[in-house]
């Protein structure tokens, strides 16, 4: 792969602005296969599997269409190289960092060179705008945000970005930090409440204290909110494109896949996205492992359906039937760590197994930190299972001393409660990192629930280079247990129910 | 062959006349979809109208449209073609007299004559201008799937005793999934892909408006609105497009110009499905309704 140039990126975009910049030609047109190519190349570091043929696919289709239009050149792109929706967020990163240059449109000319002149300027007052106020520059994005004037939303956006951004050329950040500098100068999390004012004011001759119409008024300010700050970002990201060139710009803003997150590492973004990507998954496994199931193996002869479809035939049983045996489900248990560290692995965990529940006999599920406390009962109560998640972390009894993972204690607990109603059908589950604050392990309860189950498992949310490091006595454990799975991104506990549901 | 469509504005205009409001997304890979000659994969939940727009395609281009149902265990015999064997057994049958060789025979009862064409075939063999549809493509086992390849990729059908029939003309291909299950990336491949989702604030009015002519702005925007509301929280199926259009209908019988709590809290089994959806959105909506539709006589 030929290095990146970002020179030419700003050429293939510079034609893009001719009238007939649209034309067959331009697909041949070496320096926009260049930037194809590093846009290409990009995503795949990004982690999306994009094929040669696909690559193929884009060339093609980006010289049927109108380079000029961003919307269809990103359709075109997206259609042809992002095969998965949720590659999608990757994909929107990416394109944004290589194509910024579209994103101007209208003020692109008259602010590229504004960035310069703020930034050599001092921060109050730079260039054309030093006799605006930031009074009235709040004043009229206000004004701009109750008619949703988009224009005009993009000029004060690019504004308010020279003003209170505070940009230095040349720093490696992905923008996250000029943005909220940004965003609070302009008070940005007040203006929903000002714009709300606003609205009351004009209409005040309607029944004021309906709080439908607030709430669904509150929803479409909040949503325009959301378009001014993807402006806003964009803009800034624009800027340090500018700077920085594309595939610095892109290396920074590089991010794991949902399905690659790591459990223990999410950021709160990447959490709601894992959130949002365990509803799909769970749906789509069960349909697959229901499938497989059912036509794995067939059962006896049906004697009557053979002799019935004889007839066919001639009497002949030229064609045997069988019965489909009812398949026996696994029956679950798991039994989750939700102490600090690893609570957020338990909780997909959790979330993950009961929304699978149809593909299970029985679930049950205790949690622990140094107490042990069912919470079956939650998720019984509630077919909702992110409140039963809720009223887990909330509501279960799991301090017995001093709220530090105590293994050894939850697990003894466990075994006396509960030994005798694990069954041969039952396959227990355990999750947690086996980091036992160097309490007693009492590995012993593990040997007596293996002797009695079908299949004992454990989980661990840590990378598989950090067991038995420190207080982890993940091994004292392990040499019990059918498996431990290093267990840190959904694809890895994807792959494990998987496994069991067939076991 | 005459391309379909000039541009993608010219998708989007004439989607319209049949009554399909495309965004640029949709238009942008529907317009590629012809110029390259390529299948579409279209994703998404259920009821943002995946099939609606094959059929609108079919509409506004004066296709014939040829619609394959997709279903666990469909096989070659009912997507590809079968040799009609009642027919074969009869012409057997009706040669005994005459006593011509077996070869002849061979010949004659495998000819297209005692081919009994399926959708997939059909489309391959059409004359006139044909949208194909490919329903629910994620129900096929993954086996089933390859069974696709061979048409998507080179629009051709290999039959060994009648050889490879090549299609005449290339259709327009709409491959619809509910993405229950992740297809092989071989079939991915194959296809454009087109993700669709919930329709924003402004589409959603307008396809209200189209839909249900006689409502008024006022209303449709009020009902995006609503529907927006709901679909923000954390339910277990969302309301769909058709079930905002089929509420908004509801409102119109109803006779209602004006939305208020009560009659959302009245009319919300419309828009969802499910008891513990009902609940939890007349809490956060704040709307009351009353006796539960599930609960009352009669």
């Amino acid at each position: 792969m030929p290095p990146f140039n970002a020179a030419k990126l700003t050429d293939a975009v510079a034609g893009l602005g001719e009238p007939d910049g649209g034309g067959a030609g331009f697909g041949s047109d070496p320096s926009m296969l260049d930037v194809l190519q590093g846009f290409v190349h990009e995503l795949r570091a990004a982690g999306l599997p994009v094929s040669m043929t696909e690559n193929l696919d884009a060339m093609r289709a980006i010289e049927h269409i109108d380079l000029g239009d961003r919307d269809t050149f990103k359709a075109a792109l997206g259609a042809t190289l992002v095969k998965h929706h949720q590659h999608w967020a990757a994909f929107e990163t990416v394109f944004d960092v290589y194509f910024s240059f579209f994103a101007a449109g209208i003020a692109g000319d008259e602010l590229s060179g504004e960035f310069a002149d703020a930034a050599q300027a001092p921060p109050e007052g730079g260039g054309a705008m030093g006799d605006v106020s930031p009074e009235d520059l709040a004043q009229m994005l206000l004004d701009a945000l109750m008619t949703m004037d988009r224009e005009q939303l993009r000029r004060l956006a690019a504004m308010a970005v020279s003003r209170f951004a505070g940009m230095e050329p040349g720093r490696p950040v992905g923008g996250t930090y000029y943005l909220y500098r940004t965003l609070r100068q302009l008070d940005f999390d007040a203006l929903t409440a000002r714009m709300m004012g606003r609205a009351r004011e004009e209409q005040r001759e309607q029944m004021a204290g309906d709080a439908l119409a607030d709430r669904l008024q509150q929803e479409e300010f909040e949503a325009r909110l959301r378009e001014l700050r993807d402006i806003v970002e964009a803009e800034i990201r624009r800027r340090l494109v500018a700077d920085r060139g594309v595939e610095a710009m892109a290396r920074t803003l590089r991010k794991p896949l949902p399905e690659d997150v790591d459990f223990m590492h999410a950021s709160r973004e990447e959490m709601q996205a894992l959130q949002r990507a365990i509803y799909p998954l769970t749906r789509a496994l069960a349909a697959r492992l229901a499938q497989r199931r059912r036509r794995r193996n067939r059962g006896a002869l049906d004697f009557r359906s053979t002799v019935r479809h004889s007839l066919s035939y001639g009497g002949v049983p030229a064609e045997p039937k069988f019965r489909h045996p009812k398949p026996s489900k696994p029956e679950i248990m798991v039994v989750a760590d939700i102490s600090g560290s690893v609570a957020s692995f338990a909780r997909f965990t959790l979330q993950f197994v009961y929304a699978m529940a149809s593909q299970f006999s029985k679930v049950r599920s205790w949690v622990f930190i140094d107490g042990v406390d069912e919470v079956t009962r939650f998720f019984q109560e509630s077919d909702d299972i992110a409140e039963a998640i809720q009223r887990v972390n909330t509501e279960a009894d799991v301090v017995w001393v001093d709220g530090h993972s105590d293994y050894g204690h939850a697990f003894e607990v466990f075994h006396d409660r509960h030994l005798l109603e694990i069954t041969p059908k039952t396959s227990v589950i355990l999750l947690g990192d086996a980091r036992n604050n160097y309490h007693s392990a009492q590995a012993w309860v593990l040997d007596e629930l293996r002797k009695r189950a079908r299949h004992l498992y454990w989980l661990n949310p840590e990378p598989i280079g950090y067991w038995d490091t420190g207080d982890s006595i993940v091994s004292e454990y392990g040499v019990f247990c059918d498996g431990v799975y290093e267990c840190r991104n959904l694809r890895q506990l994807e792959q494990f129910v998987t496994a069991i549901v067939d076991g | 062959m005459a391309d379909r469509f000039d541009s993608v504005p010219d998708v989007v205009a004439r989607l319209r006349e049949a009554d399909y409001l495309a965004d640029t997304n949709i238009a942008g890979v529907v317009y590629l979809a012809d110029r390259l000659e390529k299948p579409v994969l279209v994703e998404g939940p259920a009821g943002v109208g995946k099939t609606e727009l094959a059929k609108a395609i079919a509409e506004t281009t004066g296709s014939r449209l040829i619609r394959l149902q997709c279903y666990e265990g469909l096989d070659e015999s009912k997507a590809l073609y079968e040799w009609n064997y009642k027919k074969q057994l009869l012409r057997i049958q009706a040669d005994r007299e005459h006593e011509s060789d077996w070869a002849e025979v061979e010949q004659d009862i495998f000819s297209e004559a005692f081919l009994l064409t399926r959708p997939l075939l059909e489309a391959i063999r059409a004359e006139e201008p044909v949208v194909l549809l490919i329903d629910e493509v994620d129900r096929v086992e993954m086996e089933t799937e390859a069974l696709l390849l061979e048409v998507l990729s080179d629009f051709q059908v290999s039959i060994p005793e009648l050889g490879t029939i090549q299609g005449k003309q290339r259709p327009i291909v709409v491959l619809t999934s509910n993405n229950t299950r992740e297809l092989s990336e071989a079939l991915k491949r194959r296809c454009l892909y087109l993700h669709v989702d919930y329709p924003d604030l402004e589409r959603e009015k307008d396809i209200v408006r189209v839909r249900v002519p006689e409502i008024d702005e006022e209303l449709a925007e009020q009902v995006a609105r609503v529907v927006r509301s709901i679909r923000q929280l954390d339910l277990k199926k969302s309301p769909s497009i058709s079930e905002t259009i089929d509420w908004a209908r509801t409102l119109l019988y109803l006779g209602k110009h004006d939305i208020d709590p009560e009659v959302i809290g009245e009319t919300l089994h419309v828009l969802l499905k499910y008891q513990s959806d009902i609940v939890k959105a007349r809490k956060e909506l704040q709307v009351d309704g009353g006796a539960l539709p599930a609960a009352r006589p009669g």
